[in-house]
């Protein structure tokens, strides 16, 4: 029987809002996601390995996701785009000191007006959550993503 | 030379000088063959790596110099080479790793071995297979050895940038880059040991010419680049200078930021609003260095290939490798130097969101050359403009001018004779 208050099921809950937030295209719902003091990035798999800090995306607290909302708003001119996230189910790597730990495949398809769907980004969130009388948090979110040739751009958060 | 170059099947350029480009510039297979052969594969230097991408003895770098598949590698002798990745055997691309460390090169198919040096060292049965008082197989005697090296392309190191050519007889290094580019080069690139932060690779569907037309143009820049233009890192009235060599080929264009205010650049401008801050102001808290001499900002073309940003405190060098006429790929190396201190080697990374492919103002780059590319291969006789500035091109000192770019299709004419 699932037990409708379990830990696992929040998180689970977490990962799948998280991705129907993005999907729906509500990008200002976005950092409300994430502790006030965070991490997100987007990095590929090639630098996370070899130890090279470079990102394409770095944001180090809600404030700067807060200021990507903004700038791809009302800055970033793009081609518009949906984006559809399918995300594995989270597996917890480790519950420690209030936190856990926990990882998720992901794919990212893109689909322009008039083009047939296309694959944006794959990889694995690996992530820091953490518990607060608001629910689930992230404290931080990194996208590692395997697809390392990226087709011209990527606006919107993953 | 390749035989299909027929310049039947190149159209007329029908306006003088080179402030209309026609469309099929953009689209024309011969064109685009004629590119690759003139300008990538012989004459001129092209852009293939850094020196602290393969520090030691053996360690190497898989790129591409135009369309082919090239291996940059560090010699015992401290020397960088490079060769191409196809064996002289059967035309395998051996090398399939992107960064590794060997001392010699092994290709999988046959066990053919070459030197770093590209030499061939080993073939296995060359002299057959003896069994029973009998050779089964062998290379004919007049196989040589010393005449099936892999094909070694010339190499030049400037202060730890490597630049290679298919073609032997091109013109050194320093003449080709030119006397008025060379002291900007320099002031990134003056000797300091550099150390790469990291790599980003995009593919973008447009002609790689729109590439460098891009950063040979500061007209969009404070006006595509909204983002630049609201925080105050880059505006069409700040104080800036172009410089071009003497051919058009290469340019700079080199600005300095002055104090965040509206003011004459931003009226008119749809995309400008005064009132906005961002909450979190560390991607634009800049801190001057020294060696700038007063820019705060010095891109940099160096005709075919390469582009070299400084922009405040973030640096890359961007590799152009094109993909037929319709598509590019596009490799960010960022980089910082290695006596950065930790304040320093986090402003490098955190100004990286600016740029790159989701960059605040790299990102809308590459969707406007797509935007472009679209156009030009539905009606390829359709004509672009460059006339921002006047028709003719040399050196400015603002940016409301396309002139860089003219110059370099006034260079691209008289190579390509179109
Ligand atoms: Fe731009």
């Amino acid at each position: 029987m699932l037990a409708p208050n379990s830990d696992y099921l929040a998180l689970q809950n977490l990962y799948s809002d998280y991705a129907t937030c993005l999907d729906d295209g509500h990008l200002e719902e976005w950092p409300e996601f994430f502790l006030d003091e965070c991490e997100y990035r987007i990095q590929p798999r090639e630098n996370y390995e070899r130890s090279l800090p470079l990102s394409i995306m770095w944001l180090e607290s809600k404030g700067m996701l807060k200021d990507r909302v903004y700038g791809v708003r009302n800055t970033l001119y793009h081609d518009p785009y949906y984006q559809r996230h399918v995300v594995s189910a989270p597996r917890v790597t480790r519950i420690a000191g209030g936190e856990i730990r926990s990882e998720a495949n992901y794919l990212v398809l893109r689909i322009k007006r008039d083009e047939l769907p296309e694959i944006l980004n794959v990889g694995r969130y690996i992530d820091t959550v953490r518990e607060t009388p608001d629910g689930l948090k992230f404290k931080a979110r990194l996208c590692i993503f395997d697809s390392e040739l990226i087709q011209n751009s990527i606006i919107y958060p993953i | 030379m390749l035989n299909h170059d027929d310049s039947s099947a190149i159209p007329q350029w029908t306006h003088d000088g080179s402030s209309r480009i026609p469309f099929w510039v953009y689209t024309n297979p011969t064109v685009y063959e004629r590119e690759l052969e003139r300008v990538f594969y012989s004459k001129h230097w092209n852009y293939v790596g850094l020196e602290a991408e393969i520090p030691n003895h053996g360690d190497f770098k898989r790129t591409k110099l135009g369309e082919r598949s090239i291996i940059l590698a560090r010699d015992a002798d401290g020397a960088v080479n490079a060769v191409e990745n196809i064996c002289a055997h059967r035309g395998a691309q051996f090398c399939r790793e992107r960064f590794g460390n060997n001392k010699e090169f092994l290709c999988p198919y046959h066990q053919w071995t070459y030197d770093l040096k590209g030499n061939l060292l080993g073939v296995p049965f060359r002299r057959g297979l003896k069994k029973g008082g009998e050779v089964r197989g062998g290379m004919p005697a007049d196989f040589s050895i010393a005449d099936h090296p892999l094909t070694k392309l010339k190499v030049a190191v400037r202060n730890g940038v490597i630049f290679a050519s298919f073609d032997h007889d091109v013109e050194p290094l320093e003449d080709y880059v030119g006397p008025e580019i060379l002291p900007y080069f320099d002031r990134t690139f003056d000797g300091r040991r550099l150390k790469v932060i990291g790599y980003s690779r995009q593919r973008i569907s447009s002609n790689w010419k729109l590439m460098q037309e891009n950063i040979k143009d500061p007209y969009h820049v404070g006006l595509l680049h909204t983002w630049f233009v609201m925080f105050g890192l880059i505006r069409g009235d700040q104080k800036s200078h172009l410089v071009m060599d003497a051919h058009g080929r290469h340019g700079v264009m080199a600005s300095t930021r002055e104090a965040v205010d509206g003011g004459e650049a931003t009226k008119g401008l749809n995309s400008f609003k005064q009132d906005m801050k961002l909450n979190d102001t560390r991607i634009i808290d800049i801190k001057p260095e020294p060696w700038w001499n007063g820019p705060t900002v010095v891109m940099l073309t160096l005709f075919p290939n390469l582009i070299v940003q400084q922009q405040s405190n973030s640096m890359s060098t961007r590799q152009i490798m094109p993909r037929g006429t319709g598509a590019f790929d596009f490799v960010w190396t960022h980089f910082g130097f290695e006596n950065d201190d930790q304040d320093m080697a986090l402003r490098r990374l955190r100004q990286a969101n600016m740029f790159g492919p989701a960059g605040y103002v790299s990102a809308d780059d590459g969707e406007v050359l797509e935007f472009c590319q679209d156009s030009y291969e539905q009606d390829t006789n359709h004509i672009a403009i460059a006339e921002q500035g006047g028709k003719d091109w040399g050196p400015s000192n603002h940016v409301i001018t396309e002139n860089v770019l003219r110059g370099m299709y006034a260079y691209w004419r008289k190579v390509m004779e179109i």
